[in-house]
């Protein structure tokens, strides 16, 4: 069994008509034992970026902390707000600074530029980008998000939409995972601002 | 402690730091340069002197390109703006390569007057002997800065350096409206520079670089404000204009 199995998680993002998503579950596990069902996984970079690490959880925190320095001393530096695209290229530089002792995390990024224009990217655990226009998902349950996604994305999907579309996908695929679940959390990102919701679901 | 360890650049009882008087005193007797800030780009120009008509001015390099958006050019000592140049480029591509856009013109002052700065403080060094004006282009819209040995900078819509700083400067003060358009700003720059040149002012004998606003094609396919230096028969072209 991979290191990237051994905690468990899912964590997907949407694009929708001037808006994005982002979704994760909140299972932290070590093999087949719970350990936690309230675990962080996506956490705020701005008002409008978020970034999902799914993966090993030691790294999910080392990782969270390093971005949110790196952020903070961006945003004092430039005396500007981090774009969401910078931001990628920033966690992927980072990613591959550890080329050959990586973080055992696939990060996603999701969030709104200053056009108001959706962004999402997906990136390997080296820090290889994966730009989509539609959805991209990571960790334990990918393979179960990619086909919920594809059968149930569209586009130009509003923020209430977009919202049932991510947590029907979500929801679906980790019921279908065994490392992945008990519990999930989903924020819609508008212009207008954030709507953060928790997902009751199966905690078997 | 050894009577010698002291840094050289020690504080005089007046409260100044005599190196960084004589790095701006190197400064004065280098050739003018001017900058402008136009509505819609920035333009830099400077005298290229010889000391003698047998040198081959067209490999002279007094201006220098230091990633797509910015360029920048000196009054002063030749061999400090080299090296100058070079950690620029370094800073600005390891910028590029963090977070794939070119750093907005400010950011790269800063990075470049603190590494001036630490020539003012550290051992076994001397202050650089020159002034440099950046141009550059970013998300705020043009800009134009000067940097000094000692480390400060300051950003100008339009200012001169060197030799001819104060005459050019009491020229540009009459001259400058901050509406005014790139191509007048290049007329600008050359009247300002001939004001106190010696001799002929010829397509040999002065630098002028630009940018505008307006992206310009790269070669990966990619568009974006874009520093050039004029070539000889450009500058020719502008010169037989005011003549």
């Amino acid at each position: 069994m991979s290191i990237m199995q051994y905690n468990g998680s899912a964590v997907v993002a949407m694009v929708g008509k001037n808006c994005v998503a982002i979704a994760a579950d909140k299972r932290l596990g070590q093999r087949a034992l719970t350990v936690d069902m309230d675990f962080q996984k996506v956490f705020p970079v701005t008002d409008r970026t978020y970034v999902g690490l799914p993966g090993l959880a030691t790294d999910v925190k080392t990782l969270s902390d390093r971005f949110r320095m790196r952020v903070n001393l961006y945003r004092h530096r430039e005396e500007r707000v981090i774009e969401p695209e910078t931001f990628a290229n920033m966690v992927s530089q980072i990613m591959y600074e550890r080329r050959f002792g990586p973080y055992f995390v696939e990060p996603v990024v999701a969030g709104l530029d200053k056009k108001n224009k959706p962004f999402i990217c997906g990136m390997d655990l080296l820090g290889c980008l994966n730009y989509a226009n539609d959805f991209v998902v990571s960790g334990t349950a990918s393979d179960n998000l990619f086909g919920m996604c594809e059968s149930l994305w569209e586009p130009d999907l509003e923020p209430e939409e977009l919202f049932e579309t991510i947590s029907q996908c979500l929801l679906n695929a980790v019921d279908r995972d065994a490392v992945s679940g008990w519990g999930a959390v989903v924020h819609i990102i508008t212009p207008d601002g954030v709507i953060t919701r928790d997902l009751k679901c199966r905690m078997d | 402690m050894d009577r010698y360890s002291f840094s050289l650049t020690t504080f005089a009882p007046n409260g100044k730091l005599l190196q960084i008087e004589h790095a701006l005193a190197a400064v004065g007797n280098g050739s003018t340069s001017v900058g402008i800030k136009a509505a819609n780009g920035v333009v830099v120009a400077t005298e290229k002197k010889t000391g003698s008509s047998l040198i081959d001015v067209s490999s002279l390099e007094h201006m220098a390109m230091v990633c797509n958006s910015i360029g920048m050019v000196y009054s002063g000592m030749g061999p400090d703006f080299r090296v100058l140049v070079s950690s620029a480029r370094k800073m600005a591509q390891r910028y590029i390569q963090t977070y794939k856009e070119d750093p907005p013109v400010r950011i790269l002052v800063k990075e470049l007057a603190s590494i001036m700065q630490e020539f003012t403080q550290s051992g076994g060094v001397r202050p650089f002997g020159v002034s440099l004006l950046l141009a550059g282009v970013d998300d705020r819209g043009p800009n134009l800065y000067q940097v000094d040995p000692s480390g400060s900078y300051f950003p100008w819509k339009a200012t001169a350096i060197g030799k001819n700083m104060i005459n050019s400067k009491t020229f540009l003060e009459k001259r400058f409206n901050s509406d005014m358009e790139l191509e007048d700003a290049v007329h600008t720059a050359i009247l300002t520079l001939k004001e106190g040149i010696e001799g002929q002012m010829t397509e040999e004998s002065i630098d002028i670089g630009v940018i505008s606003t307006l992206p310009a094609a790269q070669s990966d396919g990619k568009a974006q404000p874009t520093f050039k230096r004029l070539s000889p028969a450009e500058i020719r072209d502008y010169l037989s204009n005011i003549a």
